[in-house]
């Protein structure tokens, strides 16, 4: 961005000619004084921000040479004893729980991508098509709401919803129906978890398609309205081919955190489900790492994790481009 | 255009009054519950109800900020709150003036720095004895710098600023007003709507932060909202006079934990409606830039 700019005003002055110059170089010398003093305050008021990116994300990021040591949190980062890439077994020699957790973590991506995913555009189809500008506002307000709670707000709602002794499970009881265990039963959790994503993000979701669908050109609608489409038609040669670009970014986006398949929500729903149907990749690193000690295979599992969510990522774009879409970023 | 059928629009009627129901029944019931007695939820089979009744009382809200951990954890969610939201602010209109002005000096490198930010997250175990190493255990600092700066704000606002007209700050220029000058009196009173959105988020994320909590915060004395809700809501440890400033008749149990539930999702509700206009706004800066 910087340079393109100064190419520019350099290639203006060119072709203005000899006339413009030397008012450049006298207003430039009779300004120094003043630039260098701002270059110097914008490195001042700039620089707390960019120490804390370095601190909190770079230096951990080099932090992730402990995958290759036998940390000691007493001994340190320095003094503990380097072991190769031994860390790393986990990958090969068949370790039970990671193999569970990456078998999760795996399952989960791919319901997560083809339930979630769609849920959005849908509704933002749904809303689009509905008459008034205002009932449209307001729909859409309620519906992104939950976007901004935490997910142990979630998680609460959803236990005193569907728990055992749940809103849902005392209206069955006092219907003499039996009670539905749906909080808590392990061959149901990835059921809930995603259920959750959808509660928690279809509304929020909804507002890039809106946008998008809002910058269609309304003539397109009206001259094939004209040549007798109708409305599924238009919707499938129209307004879907306008979202194709969209839908692809953000398929590719989704990919590069594919792997993170909701730690706090996991997390937080643990304890009754038990780890068998509920260990994720990230929570094992958490819990083998910060609870069980094992720094060094968890660092491991998470830059493990973390390179193939930016190959996901690469891999995906490459793929866009195959199929001549733009992607996230060009060439 | 010809006009969609009467069953296309019963369908989508009736699945948009479904979402809104499945978005609203929950929040209603959780309100209903916090106020309502024992007797009405005996009722109810000892569950949530859908209305407080007769005995419709303010009880669980009085007994949880009279003191003790829950009243406590509101004051130091808030706190959290005001203060990292101000700092971060701060930090990032900073980094991305610097990164907006044209020729600024040293912006590149530090560009590289931010979009490198966006693509690769440090990792869990690093974090952790990073904040470890500066002694930030068990302090609210440690809520607040690992995530002073979102790499992604900073980027949304940088592509913010340099939509301001170009002509704005060659007029100052000329005027001879230097960089600060130009901060203060142009690029940030233009810039409120972007603030108010970046603030928002980081304010939001403030307030709920439950996973930096915990695996920051070690001492009970020193947990913020989310702590408290994992702990009595979420886990259903039972509330004893101990956490609610020693009140000696305890409202029921599930009323109190709907009164924790209430004021952890009040503040959200207070500044939704006020910035909500400058949502999509906002996303849509940082989708097309970004």
């Amino acid at each position: 961005m910087v340079r393109t700019n100064s190419t520019r005003e350099k290639n203006s002055a060119a072709t203005t000619g000899s006339r413009t110059t030397p008012v450049t170089v006298t207003t430039s010398t009779r300004r120094r004084p003043r630039l260098t003093r701002d270059q110097a305050l914008l490195v001042a008021i700039g620089l707390p921000g960019a120490l804390a990116l370095i601190v909190f994300h770079y230096v951990p990021l080099l932090g992730n040479v402990i995958a290759w040591q036998d940390y000691q949190p007493y001994l340190g980062l320095t003094e503990s004893d380097w072991v190769g890439w031994q860390n790393f077994s986990f990958l090969w020699d068949g370790n039970p729980e990671f193999r569970n957790a990456l078998w999760n973590t795996i399952v989960l991506t791919v319901i997560q991508t083809v339930l979630i995913f769609p849920v959005p555009l849908a509704l933002a189809l749904v809303l689009n098509s509905l008459a008034g500008e205002r009932l449209k506002r307001t729909l859409q307000s309620i519906l992104y709401l939950p976007h901004f709670l935490s997910w142990v707000i979630v998680v609460a709602l959803f236990q005193q919803m569907l728990g055992n002794a749940g809103m849902l499970n005392t209206f069955l009881v006092q219907h003499d129906f039996p009670v539905l265990h749906i909080i808590g039963a392990p061959e149901l959790f990835k059921a809930l978890v995603t259920s959750q994503a959808i509660w928690k993000d279809a509304g929020w979701g909804t507002i890039l398609f809106l946008a998008a669908i809002s910058r269609i050109d309304q003539e397109q609608y009206e001259a094939a309205a004209v040549d007798g489409a109708n409305s599924r038609q238009r919707l499938w040669h129209i307004t879907l081919p306008a979202l194709k670009g969209l839908i692809v970014l953000l398929l590719i986006l989704r990919l590069g955190s594919s792997l993170s398949v909701g730690f706090e929500q996991i997390l937080l729903q643990q304890g009754p489900v038990g780890l068998q149907a509920s260990e994720v990749l990230d929570t094992w690193v958490y819990n083998n790492g910060i609870l069980g000690g094992n720094w060094g295979t968890s660092a491991a599992a998470g830059l493990v994790k973390g390179l193939v969510g930016v190959l996901l990522v690469i891999g995906a774009n490459k793929l866009a481009h195959v199929f001549g879409e733009r992607g996230v970023y060009e060439k | 255009m010809e006009k969609p059928g009467p069953v296309t629009q019963g369908l989508k009627f009736v699945v948009l009054a479904f979402a809104v129901a499945v978005v609203l029944i929950p929040f209603w019931s959780v309100v209903a519950t916090s106020l309502a007695d024992q007797k009405t939820i005996n009722d109810a089979g000892g569950g949530m109800v859908m209305w407080p009744g007769s005995g419709a009382n303010l009880d669980s809200y009085a007994a949880v900020l009279s003191g003790g951990v829950v009243t406590r954890a509101v004051v130091v969610s808030i706190a959290v709150t005001v203060v990292g939201t101000l700092l971060s602010l701060a930090a990032t209109a900073g980094l991305a003036y610097w990164l907006s002005r044209p020729g600024a000096r040293g912006a590149k490198p530090v560009l590289m720095l931010v979009l490198g930010a966006v693509l690769f997250s440090p990792g869990l175990i690093p974090s952790y004895l990073v904040v470890k190493e500066f002694h930030l255990l068990d302090s609210w600092w440690s809520l607040i710098l690992p995530v002073l700066v979102n790499a992604f704000n900073v980027i949304v606002m940088r592509a913010f600023f340099q939509e301001l007209p170009k002509e704005l700050f060659e007029s100052a220029a000329i005027d001879g007003v230097g960089a600060g000058t130009i901060l203060l009196r142009i690029v940030l009173p233009l810039s409120k709507a972007v603030l108010a959105v970046i603030g928002l988020f980081y304010a939001v994320a403030y307030w709920n932060a439950f996973f930096n909590a915990l695996l920051y915060i070690q001492s009970s004395d020193k947990w913020p909202m989310a702590l408290v809700l994992r702990t009595y809501v979420v886990n259903q440890t039972t509330i004893g006079g101990d956490q609610v400033g020693g009140a000696e008749a305890l409202p029921p149990q599930l009323p109190l934990q709907m009164a924790i539930l209430v004021i952890a999702i009040v503040p959200i509700l207070l500044v939704y409606p006020f910035l909500q206009r400058h949502f999509a706004k906002g996303v849509m800066i940082g989708a097309v830039k970004g």
